[in-house]
């Protein structure tokens, strides 16, 4: 047996204070399957030790909330007996060691949350930050990771509807890499992980265990070093057709009255599925390491508990029910074993060729994992003294779309079948959120993801409110009634006081956002340690949000008609700090536009009424956001192949800074009826400006500049072209 | 008088049968008889469906597996008595892979997974799959990683004399050129039909242009396979 010292412990990513803890814990000295456990269960990853105290701030309940965080996913209302079920996850590590498997197995990673607790996924997004493009890695990484994002999905057959792509300097040496699901279940046959009833058996289905991805949860805790991709092992390997069978297994298991508790062998394995599911239920569980299907030989309890094998579930079910579960799974050509069952001793009891290798208590280990109150400071940043550059409106908006943030994605959504299951409205390029049909029905989803790093390194605490703003406008603009988000934090290393204060504001502006516009957080997933050498990623608090969508002809997309007329309603002030603009300027200094959420509540609701009460008026309807005005208006030139005729108001001083302002809260409605919606704003005091008319085939600034829409498209493509084909 | 029932072969991994019942059951009027992979016997011999996806993963080449699977076997055997037999997507590669339609489905050219709203000319509407489409050029989406077609040239030139090639890519108003070749495939090939008219194969899906518009076409594709029945 392996005598435990500091080095072992230190290896195992636990602090002489934890090590302190765990021997309090157990009153000895653990062994190395144990260690081993303790080191998962209270990595950063699975314990959300820095950031817990933190979370538990956010608001997370609400009258459509049916599940907040701390099951696999959030689960909210929808009516008609249905619920949404949704998450996002990071898999960032992963994919910056291994592009192809880390993005793929992000996605099955996340699909498994959503399909455990009884749902069908029904859609998938994804929010992807790379380096820079000169960056030498960079092509080869989103090419990876677009390909195993696509694969994935496109096998199981779940359509990919949307995300967003961005490239900047700060994620070089750590991509991310944030995946997103959501899936429909009858509010009635909802599952959950809380194990019940001694003596009921513990079955384990799916892959093989093997020794992949052995303590990946703990490389997610830590830092990259020039050694990095040495952990290539550490990353595990996805199977889609596996998913595909575990999910259609699932599914039709869970219409006969048979399983108790499921949860998915995700991050840590066997390891947290056993410990969450015991913990949640307040039971003990006894697990016969002998049982456990292996793909290797000669594997230790230690590999076996700690493997992360992907697709591989674990269930507690009805001892009657065990022939037609076993018959389920056979049908699917899955194989499934009894490896363990439930007990009242409150004990982790594991067993291995008929003797007792581990022992721990369930509740202490879950409940006693560190919380940390880490110190913060708030950064003084420095900006790199750079000469500024100048350009004219046109040559502004055409560096803009031409640019890597902006220029068509055309590229990545074409390897993503967004059309499988028939039910994709609008795919996010077509909507300014992605538009799923609730099946069978009059219903639809709308679904978005957004984060603006730039706002967020500036000002976290702003730049996050800003992200919840951005996604619930996102979800009025297709029509949406706006119900609750999903987070995906990612920052650097919060041992670091700078790092901490980051994370503590980024949270405090998700707070102050959802609870404004009452948009709770149902689930969610922090990813720290995204740093390299020192150095940290910009800090990305990604906002997953999703409404209900009563009947789906309301949603308009980005549609405009010939003759119709568009309008800016909210307030245009012209805040060029930060904005596209000023940064193609080299100007990278200064702070976010402000946000009043008042405001924005006023215009959102205004827009969603319209949209509802004078459905037939609004042909479509964008949201303004980076680039400001006139790019939102050349997006709805370049995807509807029509003209716009602009016209700047004149009392408009500077048409630079009213073109490029990046100020919240704001629409472009477009609609074939100018005088109710002028009426109705009237009435209810909103500020709406007209300012194009939809026709002919160019892209006009009256008396600034025109520009035929062909060539606005060709801009928009020619970047990815030559990126990927150079 | 009883719906007609038409039967659907599912493998594990194919993922449009689904989309395909659905479709099949409100367009064609019928029921459906969804029909496992290791089912030797096939009872609703009215006409076959194999659907989209992945079978068995594609893992060996697309559809190469499933070819094995006893109710493919059912499926050749039937095929030879002139049963109305449909492969769309991953059913196409599984044909070709029978033998039961000609040529290959290979790797995309630019070997990427290609999703995308495609036009479509009917080139032979002289067949009992196309002749009660009214349109010349219909809408479908593709959604596939290997559907570029491949045959010989004698093989290619054989398939054009006897009016096989039902289905090649093409523009709005049904010019066939190669901007308007998704995948590379020859000739612009997207669906076949064999020598005796009885089996059609296709890339592009007619189950997913069904839905939120009565004026898409895949709607009168199924409509127009009522009277194969």
């Amino acid at each position: 047996m392996i005598k435990i010292n500091k080095r072992i412990v230190s290896e195992h990513g636990i602090s002489e204070d934890e090590f302190k803890l765990i021997k309090e814990i157990l009153q000895r000295e653990p062994n190395l399957l144990e260690l081993g456990i303790f080191s998962v269960m209270w990595s950063e990853h699975c314990s959300y030790k820095s950031t817990k105290k933190w979370l538990k701030t956010l608001p997370t309940s609400g009258e459509k909330v049916i599940c907040g965080p701390g099951e696999n996913a959030g689960i909210i209302d929808i009516g008609d007996n249905e619920a949404i079920v949704f998450k996002m996850e990071s898999h960032n590590h992963p994919s910056f060691i291994e592009p192809y498997q880390g993005a793929a197995t992000g996605v099955g990673g996340i699909m498994r949350d959503v399909f455990t607790m009884g749902a069908r996924p029904i859609a998938n997004l994804n929010s992807l930050r790379f380096g820079s493009p000169k960056h030498p890695k960079t092509k080869q990484l989103l090419s990876g990771v677009i390909k195993g994002i696509g694969d994935y999905g496109n096998c199981v057959g779940i359509p990919t509807v949307g995300g967003e792509c961005d490239f900047h300097e700060s994620y070089n040496n750590n991509i991310l890499v944030n995946a997103m699901c959501i899936g429909l279940v009858k509010k009635n046959k909802i599952f959950y992980s809380i194990a019940k009833g001694s003596g009921n058996p513990i079955i384990y289905v799916g892959a093989k265990t093997g020794r992949d991805g052995i303590h990946g949860a703990t490389m997610a805790s830590a830092e990259f070093d020039d050694h990095s991709e040495d952990s290539r092992p550490q990353v595990q390997v996805g199977d889609p057709f596996m998913e595909k069978l575990l999910l259609e297994s699932c599914q039709e298991l869970m219409k006969e009255d048979a399983i108790i508790a499921i949860q998915d062998m995700g991050a840590a394995g066997l390891t947290s599925s056993s410990f969450e599911m015991a913990s949640k239920g307040s039971c003990g569980v006894k697990l016969f390491l002998d049982k456990v299907p292996c793909r290797e030989d000669k594997m230790t309890p230690y590999e076996m508990m700690l493997s992360e094998t992907q697709e591989r579930m674990l269930m507690v079910i009805k001892p009657s029910k065990i022939k037609s579960t076993l018959r389920v799974f056979k049908k699917w050509g899955l194989e499934a074993a009894e490896i363990g069952v439930i007990t009242k001793t409150g004990n982790m009891e594991i067993f291995f060729n008929n003797s007792l290798v581990g022992n721990l208590p369930i509740k202490p280990l879950a409940d006693s994992s560190p919380e940390y109150d880490r110190p913060s400071e708030k950064p003084f940043i420095k900006f790199k003294k750079e000469n500024h550059k100048n350009f004219s409106i046109k040559s502004a908006l055409i560096k803009i779309i031409s640019s890597p943030n902006h220029s068509s994605k055309k590229w990545i959504y074409h390897q993503y079948d967004r059309s499988v299951m028939c039910d994709t409205y609008f795919s996010s390029e077509q909507s300014d959120s992605a538009v799923i049909r609730v099946h069978n029905s009059s219903k639809a989803i709308a679904v978005t993801c957004d984060c603006n790093p730039i706002y967020c390194n500036s000002d976290p605490k702003l730049g996050a409110e800003i992200g919840v703003a951005e996604s619930w406008r996102n979800l009025i603009a297709s029509g949406a009634e706006p119900i609750a988000i999903t987070d995906n934090l990612n920052f650097g290393n919060p041992e670091k006081k700078e790092i901490m204060y980051q994370i503590k504001e980024a949270i405090k502006g998700i707070k102050t956002a959802c609870e404004a516009l009452n948009y709770p957080v149902v689930s969610g997933n922090v990813s720290l340690y995204n740093e390299t050498k020192n150095k940290s990623i910009f800090p990305t608090p990604v906002i997953g949000g999703v409404g209900v969508i009563k009947n789906i002809s309301r949603s308009k997309g980005l549609r405009m008609n010939e003759g119709d007329k568009i309008f800016i309603v909210g307030n245009s002030h012209g805040h060029l700090e930060l904005s596209e603009f000023n940064r193609i300027c080299n100007k990278n200094y200064g702070s976010p536009p402000p946000l009043d959420l008042k405001e924005e509540i006023k215009n959102g609701t205004f827009v969603r009424n319209f949209m509802k009460k004078h459905n037939s008026i609004v042909t479509g309807c964008h949201d303004i956001s980076e680039g400001g005005i006139i790019l939102a208006l050349a997006e709805l030139a370049i995807r509807n192949e029509k003209g716009l005729n602009i016209k700047i108001p004149s009392n408009v001083k500077n048409s630079k800074n009213w073109l490029f302002g990046e100020d919240q809260s704001r629409y472009l409605l477009i609609v074939n009826n100018e005088d109710i919606i002028k009426k109705v704003a009237k009435k209810e005091n909103i500020k709406l400006q007209e300012i194009a008319t939809v026709g002919g085939d160019k892209f006009c600034i009256i008396k600034k500049f025109e520009i035929s829409v062909k060539k606005l498209i060709k801009y928009n493509n020619i970047w990815f072209e030559n990126f990927i084909e150079t | 008088m009883p719906k007609k029932v038409v039967s659907i072969v599912v493998f594990p991994g194919s993922n449009c049968d689904r989309d395909l019942d659905i479709a099949v059951q409100k367009y064609m009027n019928v029921n459906t008889e969804l029909v496992w992979h290791d089912d030797p016997n096939i009872k609703n011999q009215e006409m076959i469906f194999i659907p989209g996806g992945f079978s068995f993963g594609d893992y060996l080449r697309s559809g190469a597996l499933a070819t094995k699977s006893p109710a493919m076997k059912e499926v050749i055997r039937l095929s030879k008595k002139g049963v109305p037999i449909i492969g769309i997507c991953n059913g196409f590669q599984i044909l070709t892979e029978c033998k039961l339609l000609d040529g290959a489905l290979i790797d995309n050219c630019k070997r990427l997974f290609i999703c995308k709203e495609n036009f479509v000319k009917i080139e032979n509407k002289n067949t009992p799959f196309t002749k009660n489409i009214h349109k010349n050029v219909v809408q479908f989406p593709i959604a596939h990683a290997q559907g570029r077609f491949y045959t010989s040239e004698d093989n290619l030139k054989r398939l054009e004399d006897n009016n096989q090639i039902v289905f090649k890519y093409s523009s709005r108003d049904g010019k066939i050129n190669k901007s308007e070749n998704p995948n590379g495939s020859m000739n612009n090939i997207a669906g076949i039909i064999n020598k005796n008219k009885n089996i059609l194969g296709l890339m592009p899906h007619p189950e997913r242009a069904v839905n939120f518009s009565e004026d898409n076409d895949g709607i009168s594709f199924f409509r127009g396979l009522q009277n194969l029945l």
